[in-house]
């Protein structure tokens, strides 16, 4: 007999949407038996280790590699020489320029790849690196952007001199990469000449680095008997990956099959394809064995995918009151010396159109300049959604400092700009159409929690005993789920995303998505999204990506685009599952399907108590008993191109206490709202947003990639590069609210970018804070104590 | 210089290997011994995702010759399951979603194991400090703590 | 990541030890090797002949006789930590002790290596200016004792000599009367000193009758602050004295310019932190 009480306990045993089940894929990372790319052995195999410029900008005047092939175990030493016949010493990067592979004639950062040795054990691998002779003519060095475009500039791209129309738009100088701009500008500029007030704050985003516990690595495998390449890669993309891969190697992609295994975290460190692997994978087709690659924590540092580097400029015109009337910022953006940015091929500047952030803001114009340095190549990755990290930073600035001027409440200049409830979809003035939002209840929320007049009035005393007490505020709207086939691809691939579901003849299921988990519980919450549409308990669904012989085509997983494109796939891929069952349930009771009603995990025949067939009954008839003229099996595939991104958004608020004496600053309260919309598993949740929090803090207060003037990095190891411990690691206070995106089939935004891309503002928001009654704007980063003694310093606060 | 013949108890078992001097545990454990569980996230010994446990002492295995391992009692966490089951480490390690990609994981359960050993009633600020020599990038540390209060918790009732 | 090839022996004894550094040009001792393989590792450092003292005879062990305490060279930071002897006898040992490096370094790194390395970063030799400590060193011609205070003579460069080895550490049992701090400024747990600087005072009423005040990181090797012991010596402490103090800190200091900071940070913080090992050690002086 149905009961309320049987209907709730049906729906618990799903383990579905909104249940915070404990995660399936724990099972083997708890017992040391994940599969990680280094974990990989093939008979045969060789190792291949690098070696990379010293020097910063340097040509090469020769390659010696006789003792190295002369050392015992040595099989091979790639260089530059020995791909220029297969054209592959350089190759196309995600940005529409090239990227040397072994470097040719010169190189152009330090570290770059100059040549791969392979041989039987890394450690004959590591003594071969020493004995590779290579006689160098230095250079003279370009590491300031803003000197990049001067005519006194070295030229670091002889490769594209004379070549004036870039990927892009026009080349203004030869170091210069791409100019790219957003909104209206002679409106913007009108409205700012009129206007009753204006600010203008230039800030530096500065180069940081994802630096994942894994570092990147492959295994190449030739099957020179079956013409079949396999690649057991560090990708946050496989799929794409095995097309470059195709199209780089001649082999027709069924020839190609890449295998992400588990990767140890990947932040978007682990989106391109780098050098090495490429190299690795010309030396297995050579040697005609597997060859491992997998490099050590300096060299990822020092030349995989950094983060950031945008010199800004936020400006914001507004009226005596707040209201905003105009939006301008301008960028230099610092490319390194080449353009691999991972971006949408139309986006060179990632989203940073999303720079209106939470705000109704009628005008606004965006400009974006990129340039080429004598600095490792990137500038996409670090949970920055594409930029959005600096968009958000921008425009959360700029909102503190107009504030300021005006001597307006940070949250009240918030309040009186926000686009409101009933504005939504709302489309901004730079083009993006906000799906759903309600910033005024987050930030209510957050300021009650933590009694935020209570605080500025602890502020007010604290400042009249001279202590250092800052509260940061961000209310931040940012971009996820990339994207729409018509404004979104990867080299040509529309950026949707797929779910291929298959429903077993006694009731459980395998599905395979285009995505590829890094740590974000996909092997969980996609079999939750399957358990709460199918009705069948995720613990019996199993969850596979990643291999690119089995799972449909994807973009892979960066800027938190799996719940909302996959996820949708995935839902949508069930529902077709679900349109079948329900005409087989229909043949089954003998009823049409119009009769029909679903509950939890069966249909029943309105007003018939007892005629009903769940799912599992459903699934054993779907292989013997389908109706006339229906195949059998019950399976489904999506492909899933989003009509539109998502939008989650949140308010953060951060306390910070500052010791005077030595610059430390002691982060006593840190409150996150997030709104992802529909929360499918709270627990997995709370964990992406304690990562993000926290990688949010070391980049904001500490994390830095210093460049000598020779071009050297300095502090690219892990006593420097600053990776907080548990003992520096704050408490995160986490809460939420429920704005559903109203075009996801589960109404699920995405999280995980979230609190790195809203953090990081907020604490800067709490630095600046503790000094704004001293008339203090802004505080570029990192907040480390050494520059914020500094500060206190100059301000004369030390002399007593 | 030529191979030296070591031997030295893992997780109960004796194990022999040959190798060269320099040869260090974390790689005699990954490529001869396929002990893939313990990881390697540097090079200038921070990390902490190599730790395992040798002598009653957590140890990170990349900063030890495996010569200087002779007869020494290694645990790693290959050996925390029993035919039983999960270790109660391990257990609440899940329980409280004490990891997200799982690379810290080995390393930190290892730690987690011989800290509570040390310390078995810990507070929070306890345990941050004794285990400051293992980082993590995905978690933030919060649920880790929850993690290892549960065990000791558990680990007393038990 | 892999240290290049050398030779490994396992030294039996003390004069096994240093017989193998005499017969060996490049022999260099391994202790607890959390400094010298890292260096391997990286290839910054080459040790083609490395003599393991791990395991010997009369290197280890924490003893009290008398007044004088004896600390094994090999007695790890750990064992410095967790011993009953020093909490009660030399608490700044164990206080120090607990800022080096992380929990599992602290195994295996030892107070020997930690002051016979010679890294301005370490944290026990200032300290042991401060303890005032005796170094007993083993070489060829037999034992002899040095002080501490003239021990440190510059990076990588201490007064052992050619084939010498350090065996113990002797300091005084803390008296009655006596106060300790050591204060240590990082950038994170388990990262060299910012600066570091370590307190022993004698009390005499509310008098400092006597006081060392050794620094950490910020010189090319551990200092005494002597221009500043000497303002304090025989004085009652009080803020202007202390703001004294501070500035003769800051004019003793010639910190490396680093990441961690330039030399006015370094040289202000040192002062900042003996600031703060003076306030506590008068403190404790008392209980």
């Amino acid at each position: 007999m149905d009961t309320v009480a049987d209907k709730q306990e049906r729906e618990g045993s799903l383990n579905g949407v909104g249940c915070s089940r404990k995660r399936k894929e724990d099972a083997r990372f708890i017992q040391g038996k994940g599969n990680y790319t280094d974990d990989i052995k093939m008979p045969g195999m060789l190792f291949a280790d690098m070696v990379r410029s010293p020097y910063a900008h340097a040509r090469i005047i020769s390659i010696n590699t006789e003792k190295a092939l002369a050392l015992p175990g040595v099989h091979a030493v790639l260089t530059a020489a020995d791909l220029k016949p297969l054209n592959l010493h350089w190759m196309p990067t995600l940005a529409g320029d090239v990227q040397a592979v072994l470097a040719d004639e010169k190189v152009h950062f330090q570290y770059q790849e100059v040549a791969l040795v392979v041989a039987d054990d890394r450690y004959i691998a590591a003594d071969a690196i020493d004995l590779v002779e290579v006689e160098y003519e230095e250079l003279p060095v370009l590491v300031d952007p803003h000197k990049a475009m001067t005519a006194e500039a070295p030229i670091l791209r002889e490769d594209l001199v004379g070549k004036m129309e870039g990927a892009h738009s026009k080349r203004e100088h030869d170091n210069h990469i791409f100019n790219w701009q957003a909104g209206e500008k002679d409106a913007t500029d009108r409205v700012f000449d009129a206007a009753e007030v204006t600010v203008s704050q230039d800030m530096v985003y500065h180069r940081v680095h994802p630096c994942p516990l894994e570092t990147c690595g492959c295994v190449a495998s030739m099957d020179k008997i079956n013409g079949k390449l396999t690649v057991y890669l560090t990708s946050q993309a496989p799929h794409v990956v095995r097309t470059v891969v195709s199209t780089l190697s001649g082999l027709p992609e069924s020839s190609v099959r890449i295998v992400s295994p588990d990767i140890g975290g990947g932040f978007g460190n682990k989106v391109g394809i780098y050098p090495a692997y490429v190299a690795s994978i010309v030396a297995s087709i050579v040697l005609g064995v597997p060859v491992k690659w997998v490099e050590d924590r300096m060299e990822n540092i020092s030349t995989t995918a950094f983060a950031r580097d945008y010199h800004m400029r936020g400006e914001l015109a507004a009226d005596s009151n707040g209201i905003i009337k105009g939006l301008r910022v301008n960028v230099l953006a610092d490319h390194g010396a080449f353009d691999s940015c991972a971006d949408p091929s139309k986006f060179p500047a990632g989203f940073m159109h999303i720079c209106t952030g939470s705000y109704d803001i009628p005008v606004a114009h965006l400009n974006v300049d990129g340039v080429y340095t004598n600095k490792a190549p990137g500038g996409v990755s670090y949970r920055c959604s594409f930029r959005v990290t600096e968009a958000v930073y921008v425009i959360e600035r700029t909102m503190d400092v107009l504030a300021q001027k005006l001597g307006i409440d940070k949250a009240e200049i918030r309040r009186r700009n926000f686009v409101k409830k009933e504005q939504f979809p709302y489309t901004t003035c730079l083009g993006f159409e906000l799906d759903s939002g309600d910033y005024h209840t987050a930030l209510e929320k957050v300021l009650d929690a933590v009694d935020y007049k209570g605080l500025r009035r602890e502020q007010e005393e604290k400042r009249a005993n001279g202590e250092l007490m800052g509260i940061g505020l961000v209310t931040f709207t940012e971009v996820v789920g990339a994207g729409p086939s018509k404004s979104c691809d990867i080299l040509g691939v529309g950026m949707f995303d797929s779910a291929e579901i298959r429903v077993h003849p006694t009731g459980s299921v395998m599905a395979r998505m285009g995505t590829i988990t890094q740590g974000q519980g996909h092997q969980t919450t996609y079999a939750q999204i399957i358990a709460s549409e199918l009705g069948i308990t995720s613990d019996e669904i199993a969850i596979e990506e990643g291999d690119t012989d089995t799972s449909p085509y994807g973009l892979g997983t960066y800027g938190s685009r799996s719940t909302p494109v996959g996820g949708a796939a995935t839902a949508v891929a069930a529902r077709k599952i679900k349109a079948k069952a329900k005409k087989i349930a229909a043949h089954l009771l003998e009823v049409s399907e119009d009769d029909l009603e679903w509950e939890v995990d069966r249909f029943k025949v309105k007003g018939v108590p007892g005629q009903e067939k769940t799912m599992k009954d459903i699934a054993w008839a779907a292989y013997n008993n389908v109706p006339e003229g229906m195949e059998p099996g019950l399976e489904a595939v999506d492909y899933y191109d989003p009509p539109n991104f998502t939008f989650p958004f949140g308010a953060y608020l951060c306390v910070v206490d500052i010791d005077k004496d030595t610059g430390v600053t002691d982060i006593r309260r840190f409150y996150a709202l997030d709104d992802c919309g529909t929360r499918i598993n709270p627990m997995i949740i709370d964990g992406q947003i304690h990562g993000g929090l926290t990688e949010g803090y070391a980049v904001a207060m500490g994390q830095e990639m210093p460049y000598d003037e020779e071009g050297n990095l300095l502090g690219n190891t892990l006593m420097d590069y600053f990776l907080p411990t548990f003992v520096e690691t704050p408490i995160w206070e986490t809460d939420y609210t429920v704005t559903p995106s109203p075009h996801h089939p589960i109404g699920a935004k995405g999280v995980a970018e979230s609190p790195h891309v809203g953090s990081i503002p907020t604490f800067t928001s709490a630095m600046v804070d503790a000094f704004a009654h001293l008339d203090v704007t802004h505080m570029d980063m990192p907040h480390n104590a050494y520059r914020v003694w500094k500060q206190i310093k100059a301000l004369g606060l030390l002399d007593n | 210089m030529a191979k030296q013949a070591v031997s030295f108890t893992l997780n109960g078992k004796t194990v022999d290997v040959l190798v060269e001097p320099r040869e260090l545990l974390i790689h005699t454990l990954r490529e001869n011994l396929n002990q893939t569980g313990a990881h390697i996230g540097c090079e200038t010994s921070h990390c902490g995702v190599c730790t395992v446990d040798i002598d009653g002492e957590s140890v990170k295995s990349c900063t030890l010759l495996t010569v200087q391992t002779a007869g020494s009692d290694v645990k790693s966490v290959e050996g925390m399951a029993t035919a039983d089951g999960l270790h109660v480490i391990q257990q609440a390690f899940v329980d409280e979603h004490g990891l997200q990609c799982g690379f810290c994981t080995p390393g930190m359960l290892m730690r987690a194991y011989r800290f509570l050993q040390e310390n078995p009633d810990p507070n929070d600020e306890e345990i941050r400090w004794g285990m400051s020599g293992n980082l993590c990038r995905c978690t933030g540390y919060q649920n880790i703590i929850k993690a290892v209060k549960t065990a000791a918790k558990n680990l007393q009732q038990a | 990541m892999i240290p290049s090839g050398f030779e490994y022996h396992k030294a039996t004894s003390i004069a096994d030890a240093i017989a193998k550094l005499q017969d060996n040009e490049d022999a260099k001792l391994l202790a607890g090797g959390h400094s010298l393989l890292p260096m391997m590792k990286l290839r910054f450092s080459e040790a083609p002949y490395l003599v393991d003292i791990n395991g010997i005879e009369g290197l280890k062990g924490i003893s009290i006789d008398g007044d004088t305490i004896t600390i094994g060279a090999m007695t790890t930071e750990n064992e410095l930590i967790r011993s009953d002897l020093l909490q009660q006898y030399c608490p700044l040992l164990v206080e120090a002790a607990k800022l080096v490096a992380d929990p599992q370094v602290r195994n295996k790194g030892t107070i020997g290596g930690d002051v016979a390395h010679g890294d301005p970063g370490n944290d026990h030799p200032a300290v042991m200016l401060a303890l005032d400590a005796q170094l007993i060193i083993h070489g060829p011609d037999g034992e002899r004792t040095i002080p501490a205070n003239g021990f440190f003579l510059g990076t990588y460069w201490t007064a052992l000599e050619e084939h010498e080895l350090l065996v113990a550490i002797k300091v005084a049992a803390l008296k009655t009367g006596t106060g300790h701090g050591y204060n240590k400024l990082k950038r994170k747990t388990g990262d060299y000193a910012v600066a570091g600087s370590a307190v022993v005072l004698e009390m005499n009423g509310d008098v400092v009758r006597d006081i060392r005040i050794g620094l950490t990181n910020v010189a090319p090797m551990a200092i005494r602050a002597e221009a500043a012991e000497d303002l304090i010596r025989g004085k009652r402490v009080d803020e202007v004295l202390l703001k004294a103090v501070e500035k003769a800190i800051v004019e003793a200091c010639d910190p490396a310019v680093d990441l961690r900071g330039d030399e006015e940070y370094k040289s202000h913080m040192a002062a900042i932190m003996a600031r703060r090992s003076i306030i506590q050690a008068i403190k404790n002086a008392k209980e």
